[in-house]
Formats: structure tokens, sequence, C-alpha cells
């Protein structure tokens, strides 16, 4: 029984990643996850990811900031201190937009961005959890969970064929803990 | 990727679409005429209306292809064909815009004073500054707002301004559209670049005259009131029904068999810019009105008090829900602008909210609260016009060779584009 954790496959070419997936995918080998230091359009659809709800998220803040906001003008201006400003009513919805607005987008911003890093387990003082340094340099990194995986030479073998330039058994699954 | 689309496809303008234009166009002329009849003065605020949106909508075309070029965009070059037929249409456009003003400034209206026996000569459009007796000294008409401000706003020179932007505009649009047949039958960057070129200057012009042509052609009804945002906001309301323009008529080439390049990642990159620019419209709509009343000056707060009126109010509102809320609501999910039926409707909104805005800016201060209508006379008009445009636009996209710039340096940029 090998302690392999998970097999790395590291490409130095998208386009020859690209053709691994397709080769691993062809022999039924699921594929744990894919690291690339740069976008690469498709592959979202070639490894059946689900779209990112972030934008759901951003919405949510979204209205969050504008509600807070809102009422807040409106506890201070109409309830609580009331002003006559121009001889306008004091409840002057206009006049509140500008400030709702704002505070939307606020919200929305700060909140996609926590959203993300609280998905991606990003905080400040955390090392960030790396299968590969090398997948932010140069390498395109295909990782598969070793554990209940056919041969593990089968799937070495499959990878060189797909012209992987190197092959790693790595026994802990991030090179990187804290 | 291998594509197995044929760009040598023609446009073939025939069939049902043909019918229903030239149908459309009949119907116009019928309730044109039937309009003249009944209430002049309102069949010419009809007409100014959808004059200036038909010439804005090709307009926004050749600002489409200019901005494309300018910013040497890869994703829209395999759709370039459309924009380029607004901008052949724009000359036909240009020419019945100046011909409507024309007519409107030249057609005398007979003014009946409070006195009740008093005539005075006006006219049927731009009443507020074009009749001569308001800047002639010592007139009962004498007006000294307007008669000072009679240096820029004088029938000569408004028509050589009218003129300047129009014929600037269209040929401009159609060097870009020469420069590209050209690239086809040659191929190389030459025509590429100076495309960029024509494109920047065609940029510069524009940004410095659009706000001058809606100043011109629709502020100026108001002619005692003025407001700086306003050429932004017609520009925006221009930008956004033009890109629904252009995003209908992909959807509608797209099923009749044309445009097969066309995947639904194009049209969810003109859904985004539709969405945008409705928020622009809206941001600068209401930047408009919140100065007017927080300021709360009479002469400023004169344009929405008159658009306060209740026979307009509730179109004022409605206004604002079609052309702010429903593109908003519509648009904002991923998945509503990549399922071709809900962009066609937001299209649709979009193209019927857009004509309600340039009512809500041209009718108040033309045939007023009394003279307001909605009936044959509207609705024929624009489906004249409507006509009248989708006619010419697909004639003039049967005349390209190609439906495709086939030599276009970003064209397999734009094939494989995605998103």
């Amino acid at each position: 029984m090998s302690s392999t954790k998970y097999i790395l496959g590291l490409f130095d070419d998208p386009d020859e990643m690209m053709h691994g997936i397709d080769k691993l995918q062809k022999n039924s080998i699921p594929i744990y996850d894919v690291y690339t230091p740069m976008p690469i359009h498709g592959i979202e659809a070639k490894l059946g990811i689900k779209d990112s709800r972030l934008g759901y998220a951003a919405f949510m803040f979204g209205c969050l900031g504008g509600t807070t906001i809102f009422t807040m003008v409106y506890y201070f201006l109409v309830h609580d201190w009331p002003m006559n400003i121009g001889g306008k009513p004091h409840f002057a919805v206009p006049d509140f937009i500008p400030v709702t607005f704002e505070w939307s987008v606020l919200f929305a911003s700060f909140g996609m961005a926590f959203t993300f890093f609280y998905s991606t387990h990003l905080f400040p003082g955390r090392a960030p959890r790396v299968m590969d340094l090398r997948a932010t340099n140069d390498r395109f990194v295909i990782a598969i969970d070793a554990k209940g995986n056919t041969p593990h030479e089968d799937i070495t073998s499959l990878l060189k064929e797909a012209g992987a330039v190197e092959i790693k058994h790595n026994d802990r699954k991030y090179v990187s803990y804290e | 990727m291998e594509t197995n689309n044929s760009f040598n496809e023609q446009f073939e303008f025939s069939g049902k679409l043909k019918t229903y234009s030239l149908v459309a166009i009949v119907v116009g002329i019928v309730a044109i005429a039937l309009g003249f009849f009944l209430n002049t003065e309102r069949e010419f605020a009809n007409l100014l209306l959808c004059g200036y949106y038909f010439t804005c909508v090709c307009i926004a075309g050749v600002f489409f292809c200019a901005l494309q070029y300018a910013a040497q965009a890869g994703w829209s070059a395999s759709i370039l064909r459309v924009p380029q037929a607004f901008a052949k249409v724009l000359p036909y456009a240009a020419a019945i815009l100046i011909l409507v003003v024309a007519l409107g400034i030249f057609t005398p209206q007979q003014v009946i004073t409070e006195e009740g026996h008093q005539t005075i000569k006006g006219t049927m459009l731009y009443k507020e500054w074009a009749p001569k007796e308001i800047t002639t000294k010592g007139s009962e008409a004498y007006n000294a707002v307007i008669a000072g401000k009679s240096g820029y706003l004088n029938i000569p020179f408004f028509f050589v301004r009218m003129a300047f932007y129009l014929i600037a505009y269209s040929i401009l649009g159609l060097m870009l559209v020469k420069y590209s047949n050209n690239e086809d039958e040659l191929g190389g960057m030459f025509n590429y670049k100076k495309s960029f070129n024509i494109s920047a200057a065609f940029l510069a012009i524009f940004g410095f005259t659009v706000p001058l042509f809606a100043f011109d052609t629709i502020m100026s009804l108001d002619a005692h009131w003025f407001s700086t945002m306003f050429g932004w906001y017609n520009f925006a309301a221009l930008w956004v029904s033009g890109l629904s323009v252009i995003t209908l008529l992909l959807i509608s080439l797209r099923k009749q068999g044309y445009f097969t390049w066309v995947t639904v990642d194009h049209l969810h990159n003109l859904g985004q810019l539709m969405f945008g620019f409705s928020i622009f419209w809206t941001y600068l709509w209401f930047a408009q009105f919140l100065l007017i009343y927080y300021a709360n000056i009479p002469e400023e707060a004169a344009y929405f008090y008159k658009r306060w009126e209740p026979e307009f109010q509730p179109w004022f509102w409605l206004n604002i829900v079609v052309n702010f809320l429903a593109p908003f609501l519509v648009l904002m999910a991923r998945d509503s602008k990549r399922a071709v039926p809900v962009l066609k409707t937001a299209c649709i909104i979009l193209i019927c909210g857009h004509w309600l805005d340039y009512y809500i800016m041209i009718m108040p201060a033309t045939v007023g609260p009394k003279g307001r209508g909605f009936g044959v006379q509207e609705i024929g008009t624009f489906l004249g016009f409507a006509g009248l445009f989708t006619f010419l636009f697909f004639t003039a996209l049967s005349k390209f060779k190609s439906l495709v710039p086939k030599n276009h340096p970003f064209l397999q940029e734009s094939l494989h584009h995605h998103i």
C-alpha cells in the first residue's frame, strides 16, 4: 500500500494540459482539480465546474447595503432630527438616492471580496494552500486523488503520454501547510 | 478548432420580411397623411420624434463600429456588418431628419393671442425661438431671453450645424464601411489601420458634437430651459436604443439562418452592454433630475413642471420603469443574458422604452398637455419609420458581398469568442 495521496501531472503548455484532461476523462479517471498560472478559456465547462455564485452574494450584499443606509437616513432625517432643507418635505426620497446607491456599491464590493476570501480560504496571515508551488509560476497542474483510483502506474503513463513534463506522487495534499 | 461557416454567403432580402417592412411603410404613410389632416402640429412632433430616433439609431451603428476599431476589440469582428449597414442607412435618416426639421420650421402656424383677435405667425416646430417676431424688437411676441440666445439659436446657423453633424457622421461612417470592404478584397493591415484612424477622428468629433446635436434638435424645443446633462442623457438613450436594435437584428438574422457564427457569447456581450448602459442612462436621467429638484430654481424646474402635468405624469413614471427597472431586473442575471428569448424581450422593451423617453422629451415642449395624445398617429408614424429602417437596413445588408469582414485581423478571435 503506497502512501501516495495525490498524483500531480505537471505540464508546461496549456494545450497539452487540456489534452491531458481529455485523456484522463476518456479513461474515466476522476480529476480532483486543475491549477493554472493564468485563466484558461473553456476549462470550467470541460471540468464540469458549476457557475460561480459570487454574483448572487454581490446582489444580496448590495440589497443589504441599500436597505441599511436608507433605514439610517430615514431615522436621522425624518424621525430623529427632521430639518428644513430648502423647504423640501422631510422624507425627500430623491435626496436619499445617491447615498443609498453608494452604500449598495460599497457593501456589494466589500461583500464580494470577503465572500471570495472566505470561499478560497485566503485570510491575512495564513499561508495559501497550494498543491504545487510552480502552479503559480509556469506549470499547468492536473491533480488526481490517488485514493481508490486505478493502478497509479497507469495514471502516470497516461499523463506522460499526454505530454506531462513531470509527474509527482505526493504524500501530503498541500506543500505549503502554514 | 474548425469552423464550418460560409463567409461568402450573401444576405438575400425577400419573402415575408420584405413584405412586412413594405406594409409597415405604407401604414406609416397613411398614418402620417391622416395625422396631418387631423392634427398637424402633433404630427410634426411625431415626425421629429421618429426622425430623431431613426437617425440616432443609425449614428449608434457608426459609433459601435468606431468604438470597436478604436478599442481594437476582437469579440465583435464577426458581427460588424450589422452596425456597418446602419452606417449605410444613416445618410437617408439624416436627410429625413433635416427635411422634417425644415418643414417644421418653415410651416407657419396661426397662433391666436389671449385677446382672441390678433393672430401671430408661429412655426410648427421650435416655436419658442424660430419665429422672427420673437427676436424682433418692438414686436408683440418679443422675448428678451430668446433674443439673447439668438446668436446661437437662429435659423441659418441652426441648419449649418445640423448639416455639419449629420454629414460628418455619415461620411465617416461610410468611410469605415468602404475600408472594411476594401479589406475583404485586399487583405493585409493597411485598411485596418485606416479604419482605426477614421474611428479615432469620428470619436473625437462625435464626442464634442453629440451633446450639441441633442441640444439643437430636442432641447431647443424648450428654448428657455437648458441643462448641460441633456446632451449626455440623449447620448445614453442613443447608445442603449442602438445596442438594442443591433441585438434584436442579430437575433432575427440568426433565426433566418444567417450569422451562424454568432454564439450566445456574443449575445451575452451585447446584453451586458445593454444592461450597463441602461444603468448609465438612469444615472444621467437622475443626475439631471436631482440637481434640478434640489436647487428648485424656477427656470430649471419648469422642464419637470411641464412633465409633471397630470397628462404626462403617468408616462413620466412609466419611462423610468421601462428604461431602468425592466432592463435592470430582466438583464441582471448571467443566465438571462444568455437566454435568447429573454434577451429579445429586453430589446423590444428597450426599443419601445426609448421611444417613450423621446416622447417625454418632445411632446410637452411641442403640443403641450392639451394637445397630447397617444393613438393612430403615434403608433402609425412609429410603425412607418420602423418599416423604413428595416427595409433600408436589410437592403444595405444584402449589398455586402460577405456577411463577415473576411480579412479582419481579429476575426478568428471573434469566431472563437468565449466568456
